[in-house]
């Protein structure tokens, strides 16, 4: 009786209430966007907040059902679940349907489930009770590639399916690794090459070699603050250059400025080693094989592009770089988004009113695109209450998993804090443009079974776990 | 692990600038920039209903019939109103304010955000002022129609007319939407779904003023309309306007079909009206004043009006008394002005006497087929009555007659053949005999007949024995077939060696010597060899209808023909001559007599004159 009466009193009621709020609201803005003037019922089943209905009950059950469940069930059992996680996202390629051009579901009848929803909790666990077992350390070559594997082998297996929006989700597992201690140098690491990869993609490829080259330069400059060593170095590329060029000219051998470029920082580079090793001047090395990666890499991203991602995805990453004009093809959809948002201005058009979702404007209303309803019927205050519901959950979140003595428990608490951040981010962000269209769903509003079921219990592993915080140890 | 305890503060960092990111992006979006409200406003779908043009009707020799005219209707979306100036709109559509306010409630009663006709049928005239104007009125849209237009005032019963499709028929075919417009009689009704083609939608994006931006969801939803496919008739418009010229004035009806084909080459019903009447903005009005006309100009009467035969039917008792074998072509009876039997009379007019089969029917005997009917009911081959006259009803069916001939009209009668129980119900199931029931032996008593029918059988006694469906549709253009029944060929059941020995009968009656007593001499004609019946229906109510069935040439004919002319006394003074003269205008195309023919033209055999019926 007393751990019952100790877990009640303990559940974090804000975000039980957060939760509540968001879910219904969720509900009815999918009345809102699917509404039709013949199927006008709340109850009505054929119509999908009829559904939804069913599935918050459904959810409200599964939350209870997360209560009920001894504690040490989740970290106990993490790797089983993780497991067997991985073996349905294997079998859905086998057995499943294909919906949106995705083979991500089973299909049971009438009845559809999605094992990548799912599959993003038992990674949380997964994680969280690897790095919370005994004597395990972050940064050691042992743990990145158990790591490694443990988020990139339900991504794969997800991105396999055809559903890259989802796997791409897995990145977000860095956000936790990071609280965790992953060295900052490899997020650094992270993080340039997503610049890079944009710069990539925008800027021409010389462009960005001159840019590295200079780049390099000033870094070197900063570690050293030797001017005349770095006055040098340049003194050196540029007689290098010259060579190079004067050579090809001469002999008229009619390389293309890349190779021109190359051999003369071939050159440069060999000239820079030697010096390096006989005056012992440091970091050059690193330095040099950092140059040299960013200019292979900025290479292999153009032909990743070229050749490895579809050309809807192509598109899309495209127009949201602005590189591209989509009009009536894949900028629609976004066009369509950011006006059914844009005209809802401050106060929004009122419930029901919305005259972009009520024409079907606005494509996956009800699901990815669900944000838009909000934003034309609700207006500006009503996303900025979204907004800030989430954000206010999102930072609760936080309190909580550092209030956590058990580590389990914190690691996981950051997952569910990661996962939720990054469906908040790149769903609203799609809808309003600043993000390529990727198809996920906003957690707590986006009809869905699935989707709703996997995020409440997400969210309702945590809550129980910090439930009980008190009584763990570790 | 606590010593990476401040990274949560950069994890927060992280989320907190994200999500201000996000709230300044939204309020630039939302409140800021007013292109997207525009934007939103702009885009409005209408969808708009792509109406085929009908198909055409040719009559058989490739004139045009009937085609299209293009129509508007301007049309209303309330969900996309938005005030504007009722006077100046008034003034352009011609309509008064009440209306409008009138009319815009009802399109909001209808739905509040799907489109409904505001005013239908504008001319081309207001629409083009209108068009020019139309930015100003938000919510208001035109939609094109087509309106059928006639090329002459003819054949209204024939061709049938259109008009807008009522609630029953939009719950059994969800082709129909509220405002279609759909064939109501005649070939436009029989042929309507082929006539009327497919409808198709176009989906457009229409801006805040009004105009149409473009496709919606790049045509994805857009579907063509199939235009409809065209009719050929079998109507001969010459011979058409022809007769209906000659029943002018007269009440009654004509029907000519082309016996080798049951082709129908003209169907009259008098008093007719101008199939213009019923079309466009008038055509309610229109419509009230004609179904209220005493006259009933609505009726079709060649198709609907069941009169007893007359004089006509004998010869159909001739032929089943040859085929009973109960009379022959040299069999003869007396007639002394009347037929006696028991406490019965049968008046006849006094003619030469005695006449055999062939005579009979020239002078037309009344007599001499009281006779033939008694012996065919009272024939010793049957049991009873009751088996013959079983028999005899057969007779009578095979030839179209007591039933529905199947044609392509869509409001043909069966006409009424009495059958053994309807006497047995009468009279009792002994008490009646040939006596009793006599009066069906000259055509009267309890037989109704329509002027198709007669002039079916008028085809089947041309053809010597068997007839084709009547029907008024030649040929479908495209990849429609007209229906197999009517090129299937429906044998009588008599044989057809007697029919040899009626038509001399026939031939006597119209051509025989002056004075031979011949009923049917104004159907002479000098060069073709005319076969007819004169037929004189009694009528309890005023003065004796006129009729008349004919055939010509009498070898290898080319026209049945029927009319009845109400109230015209003798079958010889007015059927008979009418359809003389529409036979040779059919075959020879010019009249010989043309002032017998002005004398017909002029007459007015209508009960009422002209300065009442206005």
């Amino acid at each position: 009786m007393r751990r019952r009466i100790n877990i009640w009193s303990n559940i974090d009621w804000l975000s039980v209430v957060l939760y509540l709020l968001m879910v219904i609201l969720g509900w009815i803005n999918i009345y809102a966007a699917v509404y039709n003037e013949e199927h006008q019922s709340i109850f009505d089943f054929s119509m999908r907040y009829g559904k939804q209905m069913i599935w918050i009950s459904a959810a409200i059950l599964i939350a209870f059902l997360v209560f009920i469940v001894d504690i040490n069930f989740y970290s106990y059992f993490a790797y089983a679940i993780y497991g067997l996680m991985i073996l349905l996202l294997i079998l859905v390629l086998f057995f499943g349907v294909e919906v949106n051009a995705a083979r991500s579901w089973f299909q049971f009848g009438t009845f559809r489930i999605q094992p990548s929803e799912f599959a993003k909790i038992a990674t949380a666990l997964a994680i969280a009770r690897y790095l919370s077992t005994y004597n395990v350390q972050i940064n050691t070559f042992k743990s990145y590639w158990r790591l490694a594997f443990l988020i990139f082998a339900p991504a794969l297996l997800t991105f396999i399916q055809n559903d890259t929006g989802s796997a791409i989700v897995y990145f977000v597992f860095f956000l936790v690794l990071f609280r965790e201690g992953l060295s900052i140098e490899i997020l650094l690491l992270g993080v340039l090459m997503i610049i890079l990869f944009i710069l990539a993609l925008v800027l021409e490829k010389l462009t960005i070699i001159l840019l590295s080259i200079g780049m390099i330069f000033l870094v070197f400059a900063f570690i050293h603050r030797n001017l005349k060593n770095t006055g040098i170095a340049l003194l050196i590329l540029i007689l290098s250059s010259l060579l190079t060029f004067g050579v090809n000219h001469i002999f008229e051998t009619g390389l293309s400025y890349y190779y021109i470029i190359f051999i003369s920082l071939g050159f440069s580079a060999l000239v820079y080693t030697i010096l390096a090793i006989r005056y012992k001047i440091r970091n050059v090395f690193a330095l040099l094989i950092f140059l040299f990666g960013s200019i292979v890499f900025t290479f292999s991203v153009d032909y990743f592009f070229d050749n490895f991602l579809e050309p809807h995805q192509q598109k899309r990453i495209n127009v949201v770089l602005g590189l591209e004009s989509d009009p009536l093809g894949v900028e629609y959809n976004v066009n369509q988004s950011k006006i059914a948002i844009g005209s809802g201005g401050l106060t929004g058009k009122g419930f029901l009113k919305g005259t972009q979702t009520k024409y079907d404007f606005v494509p996956e209303q009800s699901t990815d695109f669900i944000f838009c309803t909000i934003g034309e019927e609700w207006g500006f205050l009503g996303t900025l209450t979204i907004v800030t519901l989430f954000l206010i959950l999102l930072l609760r979140l936080i309190s909580l998993a550092e209030r956590q003595r058990s580590s389990f428990s914190r690691i996981y608490g950051y997952g569910v804090v990661s996962i939720l951040f990054f469906h908040f981010a790149i769903n609203i962000g799609m809808t309003i443009g600043l993000v390529p269209v990727i198809g996920i769903p906003l957690p707590f509003f986006s009809y869905g079974g699935s989707s709703l079921w996997a995020f409440t219990l997400l969210l309702f592993i945590f809550l129980r776990l910090d439930a009980s915080r008190l009584e763990m140890l570790r | 692990m606590d010593t990476f305890a401040v990274r949560r503060y950069i994890i927060g960092l992280l989320i907190v600038f994200v999500g201000l990111v996000y709230v300044i992006r939204l309020f630039l979006l939302q409140v800021v920039d007013s292109t997207y409200k525009l934007s939103a406003s702009n885009n409005v779908i209408r969808y708009v209903t792509q109406y085929p043009a009908r198909g055409l009707i040719y009559d058989r020799n490739g004139k045009l019939l009937v085609h299209n005219e293009a129509a508007y209707d301007l049309m209303v979306n309330p969900l996309q109103l938005k005030p504007f100036d009722t006077t100046e709109f008034c003034q352009i559509l011609d309509v008064d304010k009440a209306y409008v306010k009138e009319s815009i409630n009802r399109a909001k009663e209808y739905s509040g955000y799907k489109s409904s006709i505001f005013l239908k049928q504008v001319s081309s005239k207001t629409y083009a002022h209108l068009q020019e104007k139309l930015y100003k009125f938000p919510g208001f849209f035109v939609q094109a129609r087509t309106l059928r237009k006639y090329s002459s005032d003819i054949a209204a019963h024939v061709l049938g007319y259109v008009g807008e499709v009522n609630d029953k028929v939009i719950e059994h075919d969800p082709y129909y939407k509220s405002g279609d417009y759909i064939g109501i009689s005649g070939i436009e009704q029989s042929y309507e779904e082929s006539i009327r083609g497919k409808k198709g939608v176009n989906v457009f994006l229409v801006d805040v003023h009004n105009r149409i931006k473009g496709p919606y969801a790049e045509g994805k939803l857009d579907k063509e309309a199939e235009v409809g496919a065209n009719i050929i008739s079998t109507i001969d418009v010459d011979l058409q306007a022809y007769g209906e010229k000659l029943m002018k004035n007269k009440i009654g009806s004509i029907v000519a079909i082309e016996p080798s084909t049951g082709e129908v080459l003209s169907l009259v019903s008098s008093p007719a009206y101008d199939p213009g009447l019923l079309i466009g903005r008038k055509r309610t009005e229109n419509y009230v004043n004609l179904m209220t006309d005493t006259l009933k100009p609505l009726f079709n009467r060649a198709l609907m009006a069941q009169y007893p035969p007359g004089s006509t039917f004998k010869v159909i008792n001739a032929l089943i008394g040859l085929q009973e074998k109960v009379i022959f072509p040299a069999t003869r009876y007396d007639c002394n002005g009347a037929y006696y039997a028991r406490n019965i009379r049968v008046g006849c007019h006094l003619h030469k006497s005695p006449t055999d089969l062939r005579q009979s029917i020239q002078v037309s005997c009344n007599t001499y087929y009281c006779n033939v009917f008694r012996s065919i009911l009272d024939n010793k081959k049957y049991a009873s009555i009751h088996d013959s006259f079983d028999q005899w009803q057969k007779y009578i069916m095979s030839f179209g007659f007591g039933q529905k001939l199947n044609t392509d009209f869509t409001n043909e009668l069966k006409g009424i053949v009495p059958n053994k129980e309807l006497y047995n119900r009468i009279y009792g199931e002994r008490s009646w005999s040939s006596l009793t029931v006599l009066s069906l032996a000259i055509g009267q008593g309890e037989l109704g007949t329509t002027p198709l029918q007669m002039a079916n059988m008028t085809a089947a006694i041309a053809n010597r024995g068997y007839y084709y469906i009547p029907h008024v549709v030649k040929e479908i253009e495209g990849d429609y077939e007209i229906d197999s029944r009517f090129t299937e060929k429906r044998k009588t059941l008599i044989d057809s060696a007697y029919f040899e020995i009626v038509i001399d009968g026939m031939d006597l009656a119209v051509n025989g010597e002056p004075g031979s007593g011949s009923t049917a001499r104004s159907a002479h004609l000098e060069d073709i060899v005319v076969c007819g019946k004169t037929g004189t229906a009694e009528n309890p109510h005023g003065e004796d209808h006129s009729i008349f069935i004919a055939f010509a040439p009498k070898d290898d004919p080319k026209i049945a023909i029927a009319v009845y002319i109400e109230n015209g006394g003798y079958g010889s003074t007015w059927a008979a001559p009418t359809a003389r003269l529409m036979i040779e205008k059919y075959l020879n195309g010019t009249i010989s007599i043309p002032w017998w023919e002005q004398y017909i033209l002029d007459a007015n055999l209508m009960d009422i004159t002209d300065e009442e019926k206005d």
